[in-house]
C-alpha cells in the first residue's frame, strides 16, 4: 500500500515572528517498494517532511494517507505508524544508551509489546541485516567505533520491522569506504526484503547511484520528482536550488557541448563509460 | 624553512586498569616522518581511525609525542615553556562547529583567542575585524553563532584562530558535519587564507574533492603515512586508495574505467575539464 | 515545545538598555527584586510595574517576545497562588467544605501574583538585553572584591558563560533524542510516576554521554585558542562606566526612595 502525502503543510511557530512555512502544499505518491532519493538543501524542508511521515510532527494542513487510512483519524494509532515506518535520524549513534549492542537494538520491539521470543528473533535478525557480527551482541555499543554504532542505531530501527525505512543522512560523517558500506547494505536490505526506502543524501552520486526516483525539494516545496536520469537532466536548476547534478553529468554535458554526440543521461560512473566507449568506438 | 616537521613521531593511547595495569596499547602514530614548508597547502588524507587525527593534534601540541619529536615553526612541542607559543603558531580548527564556539556573540567568540594572548583592547578590536573580513563574515559580527549555518560556523572558528595571528592552521576535518555549500565555503576561505595571508595550511579530511588543489597530500593508514605526492600523483593509484578505505572524484574514478577499458586517458585526471579534453583529443584522432 | 523557553534568551537589538553596562543591569535588577518584597502598598506595585514598562520600551525587547517567555511558567505559578489563596489564616470571606478562603488569603493571592510576574518579567529583561559574555563579566567585575579571600572568580564567571552557550544547543539536542526515541516507540507522556522516571533513561542517558562530549571538545578547542585561566588575559571589551550608567544609576535610586516613600505615603493616607 503506497504512502499518499494530500496537500500537506507544515508552519513553525504560526502567529508569531519566527513563523516559517516549512512544508507548502506537498503532494507526493510513494509507492511500495520503491527506492527514493530526497535531496534538497539545508532548510528546504526534508527534514520536516520525514518527521511527518512517521507522526512525529503533526501537519498544520492536509493530509497523509497510510495503507489508505488517514493517520490524522482519531483512531489511527501513532505507534503502529512509528512500528511500520522506521526513521533513522541524522547520526543515529548519539541515540544509543543501552549496556549491550542485544539491549540497545531491542528497546524498539520491546516498546511494540511483543513477547521475549519475538523481541530476541528481531532483535537478532536486525543486528545480521546490518552486518554485524554474533560476537558484538552483548558489547557495549559505546565500545564500538563509530561506523559500528550507526549500525547499531540503524538495527535499532530495523528490529521494529518497518515497511517503509527512512534514512536522514545514514553515511554522515564516514570515510568513503564506510558510507559505501552503509549504503550497499541498505541496497542489499532493499533488494531482499522489498522494504521500501527514503534515503535522505546530500551526495548526488550516492542518490544517483542506488534511487530508483528522486524527490527534490525547494524552498518547503517539491521542485521534482523523477528518476534520476530525468531529474539530473535539469542541472542548471538544480544549481540555482544549491544543489548539483553528479560529475559525470557534468562530463557528458561538456562534451556534448563541444560537439561529441554523446547522451546526456548517464549519472552514475558505469552508464558514463558505457557512453563514451560507444561513442569513441563508433 | 620548514613551518612543521616530525622525526619518528609514535603516539600511544594506552589504557588503564582500575588497578592502573596497563590493559591495551594501541600506537595511533607510528613512526611518521614529515615535512611541511612554510605557506604550503598540505592535505591529509585517511580512514576514520587511520591516526591523522592524533597526528593533527600534535601540531597544535595538545598532545605531545610518546616517541620521537615535532617542531613547530623550530620549536620542539616538548618544551612546555614555549607550550602557547606553539598553540598561537599552529591554530587549530575542529571538526564540531558547536563544539568550538565559546562566544556567545560571533565577534566575542573571534576575540576569545586574542585574550588569551594579552593583546590590547584596541588590537583586538582590529584583528577581530580583520580576520571576519577575511573569512566574509564581517557581517554576521553581532549575530548569536547559534543562528548560522554549518558552514558559517566554521568560518567563524578559523576568524577564531587567525585572530592569533598564526603562521599555520590546521583543520581537523572541518567539513565532517557540513553539507556540500558548507564544506563549499570552508574550503575556499581556506584557499584563500592560504593564497592572500600566506598562512600554511595542513586540512586533515576524507573528502577526496577537498584536496586536488593541494601542494601536496599526505594518505594515512594505520598510524604511518603510505603515500605522499602532488593529488595528481595520488590520485592516479585508484586501487590503492580503495584499499585505504578511501576513493577518489567521480571523474577521476570514470578516467580511470576508461583508461582499464583500453581508452588513452592520461592518469591522474582530476578535474571535469581534463577529462572532456582528454575525450574531445580521442575523438578527433 | 521545549524551543518556546525564552528565558535566558538574549534578544539583539540597538537600544539604550542594551547599551547599559552590565553592573548597571545587574544591580538594578537586585535593587528591583528588593523593592518588589519591600512595597507593601498596590500603588507602590503601580511605580514598580510602570517603572518596568518604561524600560520594557527602552529596551526594544517586544512585549509579546517577553510574556512568551512566562508561559512556561503558568503552571508553577498557579500552583503558588491557589496555595497562597487556600491556606493563608484571616477573616473568612467565603467557605465551602474544607475550602476556606479569607480576606487576607485574596490579598496575599494578589500581591504574589504582582511580584511573581514583574520579577520573573524583570530579570528575564536583564537576560534579553544583556549578551551572556556581559552578564559573565558583569558578574566577575561585581565580585571582584570576593577573589582576595580566594574565591575563584574568573572561573565561576567563566563556567556561567559557557553554560550559557550550551542552553540551547542542549535543549536542542534532547528535543531531537526525545523525538528519535519516540520514532522507536519510546513513549514519554503516558504512564504512572516509576514508568515516566525510568521512560527518562533512554533521553538522560544520551544527553549525559552528549554534554560530556562536548565538554570534552569545547575544553580542547579552548586549550587550542591558548585558554590558561584569568591571570594575563586582556579583554575586548573591558566594562567602563559612562554617562549614561551614571544616570541610570541615579534613576535607580531615585525609584527606590520612590518605593520606600509611597510605602510610608499610603500608610498617611489610609
Amino acid at each position: 500500500m503506497p504512502i499518499i502525502i494530500d496537500k500537506l503543510q507544515y508552519v513553525y511557530s504560526p502567529q508569531t515572528a519566527y513563523e516559517k512555512h516549512a512544508l507548502k502544499d506537498i503532494n507526493l505518491v510513494i509507492n511500495d517498494g520503491e527506492f527514493i532519493g530526497l535531496i534538497g538543501h539545508t532548510g528546504s524542508g526534508k527534514s520536516t517532511l520525514i518527521q511527518h511521515l512517521n507522526g512525529l510532527l503533526r501537519a498544520t494542513g492536509g493530509t497523509i494517507y497510510f495503507n489508505g487510512q488517514d493517520i490524522y483519524e482519531k483512531d489511527f494509532s501513532m505507534k503502529y505508524l512509528r512500528s511500520k515506518v522506521g526513521l533513522v535520524f541524522q547520526y543515529p549513534e548519539h541515540q544509543l544508551f543501552e549496556t549491550t549492542v542485544y539491549r540497545d537494538v531491542s528497546f524498539g520491539p520491546k516498546n511494540l509489546g511483543l513477547d521475549q521470543l519475538e523481541v530476541d528473533v528481531r532483535a537478532y535478525e536486525a543486528i545480521r541485516m546490518v552486518g554485524l557480527g554474533e560476537e558484538m551482541v552483548d558489547v557495549s555499543p559505546f565500545e564500538l567505533s563509530g561506523g559500528q554504532k550507526r549500525r547499531v542505531a540503524i538495527a535499532g530501527v530495523l528490529a521494529m520491522k518497518p515497511e517503509v525505512l527512512i534514512l536522514d543522512e545514514p553515511t554522515a560523517g564516514l570515510d568513503p569506504k564506510g558510507r559505501d558500506e552503509i549504503l550497499e547494505q541498505i541496497n542489499k536490505l532493499h533488494k531482499g526484503s522489498g522494504i521500501t526506502i527514503i534515503l535522505v543524501s546530500h551526495s548526488m552520486e550516492d542518490v544517483a547511484k542506488y534511487a530508483d526516483k528522486l524527490v527534490v525539494m525547494n524552498n518547503g516545496g517539491i521542485a521534482f520528482y523523477d528518476t534520476p536520469h530525468k531529474v539530473f537532466e535539469h542541472y542548471k536548476e538544480l544549481e540555482q536550488m544549491g544543489l548539483a547534478a553528479p560529475q559525470v553529468t557534468y562530463v557528458m554535458h561538456e562534451l556534448k557541448d563541444r560537439g561529441i554526440p554523446v547522451k546526456t543521461s548517464a549519472t552514475t560512473v558505469e552508464e558514463a563509460r558505457e557512453e563514451i566507449l560507444r561513442i569513441l568506438k563508433k | 624553512m620548514e613551518m612543521v616537521k616530525t622525526e619518528g613521531l609514535v603516539f600511544e593511547y594506552i589504557r588503564r586498569n582500575d588497578e592502573g595495569e596497563v590493559e591495551s596499547i594501541n600506537r595511533a602514530v607510528d613512526n611518521v616522518d614529515l615535512r611541511i614548508n612554510k605557506g604550503d597547502f598540505i592535505a591529509i588524507l585517511g580512514h576514520n581511525g587511520s591516526g591523522k587525527s592524533t597526528l593533527a593534534k600534535h601540531i597544535n601540541a595538545i598532545l605531545t609525542p610518546t616517541e620521537g619529536s615535532v617542531w613547530v615553526g623550530g620549536i620542539n612541542t616538548r618544551e612546555e615553556e614555549h607550550l602557547w607559543d606553539i598553540r598561537q603558531n599552529a591554530g587549530m580548527v575542529f571538526q564540531n562547529p558547536d563544539n568550538q564556539i565559546i562566544g556567545t556573540v560571533v565577534e566575542e567568540d573571534v576575540g576569545f583567542g586574542a585574550e588569551n594572548l594579552g593583546v590590547p583592547t584596541e588590537e583586538i578590536w582590529e584583528r577581530v575585524e580583520k580576520s571576519l573580513k577575511a573569512v566574509g563574515m564581517l557581517e554576521y559580527r553581532k549575530h548569536s553563532p547559534n543562528k548560522l549555518s554549518g558552514g558559517q560556523k566554521q568560518r567563524v572558528a578559523i576568524a577564531g584562530i587567525m585572530a592569533m595571528k598564526p603562521q599555520c592552521i590546521v583543520l581537523d576535518e572541518p567539513t565532517a558535519m557540513l553539507d556540500p555549500m558548507g564544506r563549499k565555503e570552508v574550503i575556499e576561505t581556506v584557499m584563500e587564507l592560504n593564497k592572500k595571508e600566506k598562512v600554511t595550511v595542513i586540512l586533515i579530511t576524507h573528502y577526496m574533492e577537498e584536496v586536488i588543489n593541494a601542494d601536496k597530500v599526505f594518505v594515512m593508514d594505520k598510524g604511518k603515512v603510505v603515500m605522499e605526492g602532488t593529488p595528481r600523483e595520488i590520485f592516479k593509484e585508484v586501487e590503492q586508495l580503495k584499499r585505504y578505505r578511501l576513493d577518489v572524484p567521480q571523474v577521476t574514478e570514470l578516467s580511470y574505467e576508461l583508461r582499464k577499458s583500453g581508452l588513452k586517458i592520461p592518469e591522474g585526471i582530476l578535474t571535469v575539464d581534463e577529462l572532456v579534453k582528454a575525450v574531445c583529443a580521442l575523438k578527433k584522432e | 515545545m521545549i524551543r518556546d523557553i525564552t528565558i535566558g534568551q538574549y534578544y539583539p537589538a540597538d537600544s539604550l538598555i542594551h547599551k547599559l553596562d552590565p553592573r548597571v543591569k545587574l544591580v538594578g535588577t537586585i535593587v528591583y527584586i528588593i523593592a518588589l518584597f519591600v512595597i507593601d502598598s498596590y500603588i507602590g506595585y503601580l511605580l514598580a510595574a510602570l517603572a518596568l514598562l518604561a524600560v520594557i520600551r527602552l529596551s526594544k525587547v517586544p512585549v509579546k517576545f517577553i510574556l512568551r517567555g512566562l508561559k512556561p511558567i503558568i503552571a508553577i505559578l498557579l500552583f503558588t497562588l491557589v496555595f497562597n489563596l487556600l491556606f493563608t489564616q484571616g477573616d473568612p470571606v467565603f467557605k465551602a467544605g474544607i475550602i476556606t478562603i479569607t480576606k487576607q488569603g485574596i490579598r496575599l493571592c494578589i500581591t504574589m501574583a504582582i511580584r511573581l510576574v514583574l520579577l520573573i518579567i524583570g530579570s528575564s529583561l536583564m537576560t534579553f538585553t544583556t549578551t551572556p559574555n556581559h552578564l559573565t563579566d558583569g558578574l566577575e567585575s561585581l565580585m571582584g572584591p570576593l577573589k582576595k579571600v580566594k574565591v575563584p572568580v574568573h572561573e565561576i564567571s567563566m563556567m556561567m558563560s559557557i553554560a550559557l552557550r550550551f542552553i540551547p544547543i542542549l535543549m536542542e539536542e534532547t528535543d531531537k533524542i526525545m523525538k528519535a526515541q519516540t520514532a522507536r516507540g519510546a513513549d514519554f507522556e503516558t504512564g504512572g510516576l516509576v514508568k515516566k522516571a525510568k521512560g527518562l533513561i533512554p533521553l538522560l542517558v544520551p544527553l549525559f554521554v552528549s554534554a560530556f562530549r562536548r565538554a570534552n571538545d569545547l575544553a580542547m578547542a579552548m586549550e587550542a585558542r591558548c585558554y590558561r585561566g584569568g591571570e594575563g588575559r586582556t579583554k575586548m571589551k573591558p566594562l567602563k562606566y559612562t554617562g549614561r550608567d551614571m544616570v541610570s544609576y541615579l534613576v535607580l535610586a531615585v525609584f527606590f526612595a520612590g518605593i520606600i516613600v509611597l510605602n510610608h505615603v499610603d500608610l498617611l493616607m489610609f
